[in-house]
């Protein structure tokens, strides 16, 4: 699971850019700061991280979900 | 330990485990000064991904945080150790070097690191630079290079490369652009690498074997400066520069095959780009342990 | 850690109780004496035998010398050593004063004792390297950009150069400030016998003794009391922000607020100038029945010594006034003075430095006894403006 911290994300939108798994996209409606962050697209994480580790704004947390 | 803590504690364990690292919270609470997110750097500026890889770096150490000592001079990457909760000295524009020779010399018991950008390491800080390499002084230099002087709107560097546009530089640079890690090399660092931001494993690697060696550790970072440079410079929107560094950089042992091997027409495109890769690491003794040394002979 | 003080290891260092010694050796002495343990130096004429002799004994008691690349590196290093715990030091000369400037106002905006040994050579630019001058006085309170109060010491003799380094240290620790001892080429090449003081008061740091959450690095000491802050040594825990930008009492900075800015500057200053009575150090003769009085400081004061007397045979009511502190400038002494007499002669080895100031304070007529040329006064030379 993707959390997006939308306090710090600054919409660069690097994360949507580098993901392998094409498993962001941009929200389509502007939040109040006036960004597109970027939403999970569902079922394609395959938690590698390399969106958190190159957000610049610490704004992104892939959380690993225990497989059932 | 209340058994929630205790649980909240093995969780990450676990997970730095499983993955090597903590996650940006869990980062933002050990290591960030509080209340300073977000932070200054412009939007798509790589100057927040390597304060994130040089954060997750200490971890995998486990730097002790009250003997650490962050120093900078002057310019956006200069801003960072601000941020970071320990002992940190914002320095004069270029002399970041200089006060960290004090600092280690004084106190060979603290892990002292830099924060520096192009303008400020190879500009106007060009001569500490090579002297501190040159000593092999056990301090971990990690340079942020955006090829521009960004935080005063975009000038030209002594990195911007020939024929590149900047305010000072509005009909393009005519000046050829220096290759810092080159220079750390020759002047003496025992540990060398440049990296772009694109894969960021390999850089965080990078940093925490700089913080391990016993002696000046130089790690070069391209950093896109998406305000300054980008918009002087045609290189297409913030991802699109993100991506243009993969076209301008290539591995070290690839770049020297192709060097040997590549038919001429092709190496006249391929020399142009930038070597990356951890480009030299040899160990040497620093110049605390050589102080030490003499010390010891001559003291009553 | 760097070597622990200890003064019987330093004096063992030193040798001989009583030594036939020049000016720069002395400040070498005095510096050990005192607790210096990292001096940061870099050659240049004539202050490069305080940095051989400092090389040479550093390492001996467990102390470190480093030879920097330029003064905008050895002012840098000593900066960083005293934020690191030590006492620290360097020593140039005028070509080499003008490069740490940008530096020396990093010392006073971040608040860090040091001590800078100064020994003067004539100027603008390369000059008259081996000979003496005074011309670095007022470079020392107005050199660096902006608003600071400086702290400087002249002495007048080889004994008093080695009290003064001592003295410089003491200062700098007490007032959390950078503290310049000015000689010039004539003493620090000049020797004398000096006698190595058997006991050596020292002025140790203050180290805030609270959490590191209530710890203000920037603010009033002693818990709000006084204007000098605690000293936060890095490696103990406070995680200080040291930075050159205006900052808030925490030391983050604070660049937009014109408050800010007036409360860091306005104490910093303060913390000296409302001590200036207790920092002035001054030498008077004569003065009791002078109609004119001449005022000096450092090799100068030895001509005007000779003035005085000449001019006291030849029947002139003549007093003599020595500054050992230059700055901050003693100017209640000069108001005293000035209201006591007709006349003040100003003697110094530059066009009119000091005299300007002495102008500014004075009730009487003030002359001013310039030379320049790398030879000090002869007291006829002082006597043709009485």
């Amino acid at each position: 699971m993707i959390e997006v911290n939308e306090k710090y994300c600054k919409g660069c939108n690097l994360c949507i850019e580098f993901c392998p798994r094409d498993a962001l996209e941009p929200a389509e409606e502007l939040n109040e700061k006036g960004v597109h962050p970027p939403v999970e697209v569902e079922d394609r994480c395959v938690n590698c991280h390399l969106c958190e580790l190159i957000c610049p704004d610490f704004a992104i947390i892939v959380e690993e979900e225990e497989e059932v | 330990m209340a058994e929630e803590q205790k649980f909240e504690t093995e969780e990450k364990v676990e997970r730095k485990q499983k993955t090597g690292m903590i996650n940006a919270k869990e980062l933002e609470e050990k290591y960030l000064r509080k209340g300073m997110m977000p932070h200054i750097f412009c939007t798509g500026c790589g100057i927040g991904t390597v304060l994130g890889l040089t954060l997750r770096a200490m971890e995998e150490i486990d730097m002790d945080l009250d003997n650490t000592v962050f120093l900078s001079g002057i310019g956006c990457s200069s801003r960072l150790p601000g941020y970071i909760d320990v002992d940190s000295l914002h320095t004069t524009h270029g002399r970041a070097l200089a006060f960290a020779t004090g600092v280690k010399i004084t106190n060979p018991d603290l892990n002292v690191v830099i924060f520096t950008g192009d303008g400020d390491c190879i500009g106007i800080g060009g001569n500490h630079f090579i002297h501190a390499a040159r000593r092999n002084i056990d301090i971990t230099v990690i340079a942020v290079n955006n090829y521009i002087y960004g935080m005063t709107g975009g000038q030209v560097a002594p990195t911007t490369p020939e024929g590149d546009y900047a305010t000072t530089a509005p009909h393009g640079n005519v000046e050829p652009p220096f290759d810092m890690s080159e220079m750390a090399m020759s002047a003496g660092a025992t540990y060398v690498a440049r990296w772009d931001l694109t894969k960021p494993v390999q850089p965080m690697k990078s940093i925490k074997e700089g913080l391990e060696n016993k002696g000046m550790s130089f790690i070069e970072l391209l950093s896109p400066c998406t305000t300054a440079y980008a918009r002087q410079n045609k290189v297409g929107d913030i991802q699109e520069f993100w991506e243009w560094y993969d076209d301008r950089t290539m591995l070290a042992e690839e770049y020297e095959f192709e060097e040997e091997f590549s038919p001429m027409e092709e190496w006249e495109e391929i020399k142009e780009k930038m070597k990356i890769g951890v480009l030299k690491h040899e160990e040497k003794k620093s110049l605390g342990e050589r102080m030490q040394e003499k010390i010891e002979e001559v003291k009553i | 850690m760097i070597g622990e003080i200890d003064l019987d290891k330093a004096k063992k260092a030193i040798g001989d109780r009583s030594q036939f010694i020049h000016g720069d050796t002395a400040v070498a002495y005095g510096a050990l004496l005192a607790g210096c343990r990292f001096f940061g130096g870099y050659p240049i004429t004539p202050a490069s035998e305080i940095a051989e002799k400092m090389a040479e004994l550093l390492p001996k008691i467990g102390g470190k010398y480093i030879q920097m690349e330029d003064e905008l590196g050895s002012i840098a290093s000593v900066i960083g050593s005293s934020w690191a715990g030590a006492k620290a030091m360097t020593a140039t000369s005028g070509p080499g004063f003008s490069l740490m400037q940008e530096n020396i106002g990093f010392a006073h905006m971040s608040e860090t004792p040091l001590v800078l040994a100064n020994v003067q050579r004539s100027g603008p630019s390369t000059g008259q390297p081996t000979l003496g001058a005074q011309g670095d006085v007022m470079q020392v309170q107005y050199g660096s950009h902006g608003d600071f109060a400086a702290i400087a010491l002249s002495p007048n003799n080889i004994q008093e150069t080695l009290d003064l380094t001592i003295k410089s240290f003491n200062l700098a620790e007490k007032y959390r400030t950078p503290v310049m001892l000015m000689i010039s080429a004539d003493l620090g090449h000049m020797r004398e016998m000096v006698e190595i003081p058997d006991e050596v008061e020292t002025f140790e740091r203050k180290e805030p003794k609270v959490s590191p959450e209530e710890y203000i690095p920037f603010g009033k000491g002693e818990y709000g009391k006084e204007k000098v802050p605690e000293f936060g040594i890095f490696g103990k825990g406070f995680r200080t922000y040291v930075t050159g930008l205006t900052h808030d009492e925490k030391g983050f900075p604070a660049t937009d607020d014109q408050e800010d800015h007036d409360n860091l500057i306005r104490r910093q200053v303060e913390k000296i100038t409302d001590d200036r009575e207790e920092l002035t150090d001054i030498e008077r003769r004569r003065l009791d029945d002078a109609e004119k009085v001449i005022i000096s400081y450092g090799i100068t004061s030895r001509s005007a010594m000779g003035a005085l007397k000449e001019g006291r045979n030849r029947g002139e009511k003549l007093g003599y006034l020595r500054l050992k502190t230059l700055w901050p400038f003693p100017k209640h002494v000069i108001k005293e003075i000035s209201e006591q007499v007709d006349k003040i002669i100003v003697a110094e080895l530059n066009l009119g430095q000091i005299y300007h100031k002495v102008a500014e304070h004075a009730e009487c007529e003030v002359a001013l006894a310039d030379k320049i040329g790398g030879e000090v006064h002869s007291p006829e030379e002082i006597l043709a403006e009485v």
